[in-house]
C-alpha cells in the first residue's frame, strides 16, 4: 500500500518538477516569476493531443514534435512580452506574464472548447507490472524514464556544454556574463527553450496519465510547480527536482490518508512550513545582503 | 435624507449603478494592496484571501445576528485585519518572491478550507441577505470608499507613510535610520487586510451571494492588475486602475467570447510601452499646482 503510493507520488511528482524546471531556470537567469509557463504546459498538452487524435502520430514523435513547438512558443514569448521590459521594474515583467496566461488560456478555450479531452486509449499499450505488493503500470514506468531521461539531458546541457556554462555564468551575474563576451539575449532564449519544452513533454505525460486535457489544467499544475521550485530553492535545478517529486509524493500520499478535499492545500501547507524555517527553500543559496 | 438618497438613486439606471458599485469596491481594494504592494513593495498575490475573509464574516453576520450594517463591515474588516497581522507576523519575514509565494500559499490553503467548512456551506457558497441599514447600498460603497481615499491620503503623507515608503527603498538603511521595518510592515499589512475585509463585506451584499471559489488566484491577481496598471503606490493610479479595470468587463462585451484575449493581451501592450502603469511616475500635487499656476499669469510672470 505504502510503496503503491510512493510510486504514485513519485511519478506525479516527476511531472511537477519537469515544469518546476522551467520556473527555476528562468528565475536563476531574469529573476522573473513566469506566470506563463503553467500556460505553455497546457499547450503542450493539447499539441501533443492534436498530433496524436488529428494527424495520428506515433505518441513519441508527437512528443518531441510538442516539445518542439513549445519551445517556439517559449522563445517568441519572451521576445513579445518580456525582453522589452527587461530593463523595467520586476512587477511589471510579472503583470505581462499574466497577461500571456491569461491570452493564451482563453485562446485554448476557444480554439478546443470548454470540456476536457483525452487521449485514445490505445495510445500506449497498458501493462500492470508486478513489483512486489505493488503494481506500476507501463504508463508510470514511461513517465518516470522519459521525465528521468529529460533531467538528465538537462543536467548535462548546463553542466557540460559551452551553452551551458554561459548559462551559469548568466545566473550568477548577468552583467558580468555579458561583459565577459557571453550573449546574453541568446542565453535568456535558450534557457526559455529548454524550460518550454520540458513543460511541453510534462504537459503530454500528465495528458496521458490523467487522460484529460482542458484550457484551465495550466494554472493549478503551473502554482504547484511554482511552489515545488519555491520548496527546491528558486534557481536551484536540483532544487526543482526534488521539490517536485517532494510535493508529488505528500501529494498523493495526503489523498490516501483521507484528505483527498484538501488536495490543492496540501502542498502549499507544505511550501509555507518549509518556507519559514528555511526562507531561501531547501537547496536555496542564502541571499547575501550588502549595503 | 435616506429618501432623497434613494429618489437620486432610482434616476440612475441599475446597470450603471452595479458598474459603479464594483468600481466603488475595486477602488477600496486596490487602495488596501496599493499600501501593501505600492507604498511599502511587499509583494502580495493573496490579497484575495482577506478579501473572502470579509466577505464570509460579514455574510455569517448578517444571517445568523444581523447585526447593524456598519458595526458588521467593521467586525468583517477587524476580522480579515486580525487573520493578516497572524499571518503576516511570520511571513513578513521573507523578502521578495518568497512573499509573494508564501501569501499565494496562503490563499490557496485558505481558499481550500473554506471550501470544506460547514459554516461557509462547503463547495456550495453562501447566499447572503439584504444588509442590514436604511441607506442605500451605493451611498454606503460611495462613503467607504471616499473615507479610504481620505485616510490613504492622510498615511501618504505622514510619518507612517514616509516610513513605508523608506522600508520599498530600502529596508536596510531603513533600519539603520531606525525605523523597525519589521513592526511597520505589518501594520501596513494589516491596514491592507482591514480594507480587503471591508471591501469583501461589501462585495458580499452587493452580489448577494458568495462562494470560496471566488477568491481564488485570478481574483488576486485582478487586484494587483489594478495597483499595477495605475502605477505603484500612486493612489489616483490606484483609483484609475481600478476603474478602469472593473467596467473594462462591461465596455470589452460587445467583443464576447474574445472579451479575455483582448484583456490579456492589452496586459501585455501596457506593461510594454507603459511599464510603470498609466499614471507611475506623474507627481500629481506638483501636476495640479502647475495647472492653478498656469491660469495665475502674475504667478507665471515672476
Amino acid at each position: 500500500m505504502l510503496l503503491q503510493q510512493l510510486i504514485n507520488g513519485i511519478t506525479l511528482g516527476s511531472t511537477y518538477a519537469l515544469i518546476a524546471l522551467g520556473y527555476t531556470m528562468v528565475y536563476g537567469i531574469i529573476a522573473l516569476i513566469n506566470f506563463a509557463h503553467g500556460e505553455i504546459f497546457m499547450a503542450g498538452a493539447f499539441a501533443g493531443l492534436f498530433m496524436v487524435t488529428v494527424l495520428k502520430i506515433n505518441i513519441f514523435l508527437s512528443l518531441i514534435l510538442s516539445m518542439v513547438f513549445c519551445m517556439i512558443m517559449g522563445v517568441v514569448i519572451e521576445r513579445i512580452a518580456y525582453r522589452p521590459l527587461r530593463k523595467s521594474s520586476r512587477l511589471s515583467a510579472l503583470i505581462s506574464a499574466i497577461g500571456v496566461s491569461i491570452f493564451l488560456s482563453t485562446l485554448a478555450l476557444m480554439v478546443f472548447g470548454a470540456d476536457a479531452k483525452g487521449f485514445p486509449d490505445n495510445t500506449i499499450p497498458l501493462i500492470q507490472i508486478k513489483l512486489g505488493p505493488a503494481e506500476i503500470s507501463s504508463l508510470q514506468l514511461l513517465i518516470l524514464g522519459i521525465s528521468a531521461f529529460l533531467m538528465m539531458a538537462l543536467e548535462f546541457i548546463v553542466r557540460k556544454t559551452k551553452i551551458g556554462k554561459a548559462m551559469r555564468a548568466t545566473s550568477q551575474d548577468y552583467h558580468t556574463a555579458s561583459l565577459m563576451g557571453v550573449n546574453v539575449n541568446r542565453v535568456i532564449s535558450v534557457t526559455f527553450a529548454l524550460g518550454s519544452s520540458l513543460a511541453a513533454a510534462g504537459g503530454v505525460l500528465v495528458g496521458i496519465l490523467y487522460n484529460s486535457v482542458s484550457f484551465n489544467m495550466g494554472l493549478m499544475a503551473g502554482l504547484k510547480a511554482f511552489a515545488a521550485a519555491v520548496l527546491g530553492g528558486i534557481g536551484s535545478i536540483p532544487g526543482a527536482m526534488f521539490g517536485g517529486i517532494f510535493l508529488g509524493v505528500a501529494e498523493v500520499m495526503g489523498v490516501a490518508a483521507g484528505y483527498s478535499s484538501y488536495r490543492d492545500a496540501i502542498a502549499f501547507a507544505i511550501l509555507v512550513l518549509v518556507l519559514l524555517i528555511k526562507p531561501t527553500g531547501l537547496f536555496g543559496q542564502k541571499i547575501q545582503k550588502k549595503v | 435624507m435616506v429618501e432623497m438618497m434613494q429618489n437620486l438613486i432610482d434616476q440612475i439606471d441599475p446597470y450603471t449603478l452595479q458598474i459603479l458599485m464594483n468600481i466603488g469596491i475595486a477602488i477600496i481594494m486596490a487602495l488596501g494592496l496599493n499600501l501593501i504592494t505600492g507604498v511599502t513593495g511587499q509583494l502580495s498575490l493573496g490579497h484575495a484571501a482577506f478579501m473572502s475573509i470579509g466577505a464570509f464574516t460579514s455574510a455569517i453576520l448578517s444571517i445568523h445576528y444581523n447585526l447593524p450594517f456598519s458595526l458588521n463591515l467593521l467586525v468583517a474588516g477587524l476580522t480579515a485585519a486580525f487573520i493578516g497581522a497572524l499571518i503576516g507576523f511570520p511571513i513578513l519575514r521573507l523578502t521578495g518572491d518568497y512573499l509573494a509565494i508564501a501569501t499565494l500559499g496562503f490563499a490557496e490553503i485558505l481558499k481550500v478550507i473554506f471550501l470544506n467548512l460547514n459554516i461557509t456551506n462547503k463547495a456550495l457558497g453562501l447566499s447572503v441577505p439584504p444588509p442590514n441599514t436604511d441607506i442605500p447600498m451605493p451611498f454606503v460603497i460611495f462613503f467607504v470608499a471616499l473615507v479610504t481615499i481620505i485616510f490613504m491620503s492622510f498615511i501618504h503623507n505622514s510619518r507612517f507613510g514616509r516610513s513605508l515608503m523608506a522600508i520599498r527603498e530600502d529596508e536596510i538603511a531603513a533600519e539603520a535610520m531606525g525605523i523597525n521595518a519589521t513592526r511597520y510592515k505589518l501594520q501596513a499589512f494589516a491596514v491592507g487586510s482591514f480594507l480587503a475585509g471591508v471591501g469583501g463585506g461589501l462585495y458580499a451584499h452587493v452580489i448577494a451571494y458568495i462562494n470560496p471559489s471566488d477568491f481564488g488566484f485570478m481574483k488576486s491577481i485582478d487586484i494587483l492588475n489594478m495597483v499595477v496598471l495605475g502605477g505603484l503606490g500612486s493612489i489616483p493610479g490606484a483609483i484609475l486602475g481600478a476603474s478602469v479595470l472593473a467596467s473594462a468587463p462591461e465596455f470589452l462585451r460587445f467583443m464576447q467570447q474574445y472579451r479575455m484575449l483582448v484583456y490579456g493581451a492589452l496586459l501585455v501592450f501596457l506593461m510594454v510601452f507603459r511599464p510603470n502603469g498609466l499614471l507611475g511616475g506623474v507627481n500629481f500635487t506638483r501636476l495640479v499646482l502647475k495647472i492653478i499656476g498656469k491660469n495665475k499669469p502674475a504667478r507665471a510672470a515672476k
